[in-house]
């Protein structure tokens, strides 16, 4: 009867303190998205954030890295949530990434996506939508 | 479904967070693990937390964590928005000063989304509860924002119910006198370095000495220290922390705790029943596409909701 409501954890990692975008997003996703929205806030550790989202049993983790860290950040909180076994997760990005690293840490399986500066709300939406109707994610015990 | 009940009796974080998530959709079938564990519960010590979004819950949910951390308990925490589970910036202040129990092994901290239908919410908190308790937490905190009906039947699950206030809201006194002053066993003035702690404390005390509790529990009135003051906080966070003990001591030794409990059960049997009476009418109602002509009728005034739900009633008494 009941249809899932998608439940997703935005997070922003160590020293890297712009967030403007996220709570942006984060509004986003629960008002036109009509999604549960948890933001795990600034300076979180990413043991944190994978120990939240094995916890809160969310569909989806994003994070957000704007001060070049990415390349350590993401195949690391990729450990955390496999370890956490919580890999299934799929980890979304966005912030200030330049192509190739985008290229490079998906063709790692660190992210399944990463969205460029300007991105529309929109879109992100329909690409949450899309990736869990596609079966990736929030499975069902 | 079958083994998650047990991997949450062995105190699995994964299947417990995942019985939860189902307890929160409503899916169907979630039953089936919570007839697993229901047996095995009743053992944790369920602490309600309420007052208006801004009293300093969290800071306050968070210390008591440490407290009980330091006495080597084990904690579980559950947060619940009856508007949503939205944490982020200034919107419904910040939970996450609590992340720095993320990775205890010995906290569970969960936030809870409140969607569904009427008393939904009442219920997937009392569910969650069981979760916690069956993983074998010692103390569970509910945390609860605002005041309203729906507050009260959260905290309706616990045995240990905490009222904060901060000075200088005017009408939280108001609200109380309509409503939470029956459910609160401690009042907390947070926040008591701010102007008006004393006169705040000095009103809450007089409505605590005209009230008339279980037992004969007097309801104590305790000040917290500011938050930026580390030290004094975690003191009179520390007396906190004895006097819910105290609390709960006082529930066994006067048997009260057996008559909490009683009306606790109750409700929640009266819950299960809802939900297992009432839901299938509606499903099959709204399967049918019957209701919505049935809210057509009402609009047009053909019919009134009464006589209507009479008929309803007898359609399906022996049906179900």
């Amino acid at each position: 009867m009941n249809k899932r409501a998608i439940k997703i954890l935005l997070a922003k990692a160590g020293m890297d303190n712009q967030d403007k975008e996220i709570r942006i997003l984060a509004r986003g996703l629960r008002e036109q998205g009509g999604m549960d929205v948890i933001y795990t806030g600034l300076y979180c550790s990413l043991e944190e954030i994978a120990a939240t989202a094995l916890r809160e049993a969310v569909d989806l983790v994003g994070l957000f890295v704007h001060n070049g860290s990415h390349l350590d950040l993401y195949p690391r909180l990729h450990e955390l949530l496999v370890a956490q076994n919580v890999g299934h997760v799929p980890v979304f990005g966005g912030g200030l990434i330049p192509e190739r690293h985008r290229q490079e840490l998906k063709a790692q399986g660190a992210v399944t996506e990463i969205f460029g500066p300007g991105t529309s709300t929109g879109s992100i939406i329909a690409w949450i939508n899309q990736v869990l109707t596609a079966g990736e994610g929030g499975e069902i015990v | 479904m079958k083994e998650l009940g047990q991997k949450v009796l062995a105190g699995n974080v994964r299947s417990a967070s995942r019985l939860i998530r189902n307890l929160e959709d409503q899916i169907p079938g979630t039953h089936v693990a919570m007839q697993q564990i229901f047996t095995k519960t009743g053992n944790a010590h369920v602490i309600g937390i309420t007052g208006a979004p801004g009293a300093g819950k969290s800071t306050l949910t968070d210390e008591l964590v440490y407290s009980w951390r330091q006495r080597n308990k084990t904690v579980g925490v559950l947060a619940v928005d009856p508007t949503s589970p939205f944490t982020g910036g200034a919107l419904l202040g910040d939970r996450i000063r609590m992340l720095r129990h993320a990775e205890d092994k010995g906290v569970f901290l969960r936030s809870l989304a409140t969607r569904g239908s009427m008393g939904g919410i009442s219920k997937a908190v009392g569910e969650a509860i069981h979760v916690m308790d069956a993983m074998g937490k010692d103390t569970i905190i509910v945390e609860t924002v605002g005041v309203g009906q729906q507050e009260v039947e959260i905290i309706n699950h616990a045995h240990t119910v905490i009222v904060v206030l901060v000075p200088g809201m005017g009408d939280e006194i108001q609200a109380l006198k309509a409503g939470l002053m029956e459910i609160a066993d401690i009042f907390i003035i947070n926040k008591a370095d701010r102007d008006g702690a004393a006169s705040l404390y000095k009103e809450v005390s007089n409505m605590v000495h005209m009230s008339v509790t279980e037992g004969g529990w007097e309801i104590p009135v305790l000040l917290v220290e500011s938050v930026q003051e580390p030290k004094k906080f975690a003191e009179s966070v520390s007396v906190v922390c004895d006097k819910i003990e105290d609390h709960y001591r006082f529930l066994m030794d006067n048997n009260l705790l057996s008559e909490r409990l009683r009306r606790k059960t109750a409700a929640e049997f009266n819950e299960a029943l809802w939900g297992a009476i009432l839901q299938p009418v509606l499903n099959d109602l709204d399967a049918g596409g019957e209701m919505e002509k049935m809210v057509d009728q009402l609009l047009k005034k053909e019919i009134d909701p009464y006589t209507l739900a009479a008929e309803v009633a007898v359609r399906y008494k022996n049906k179900v």
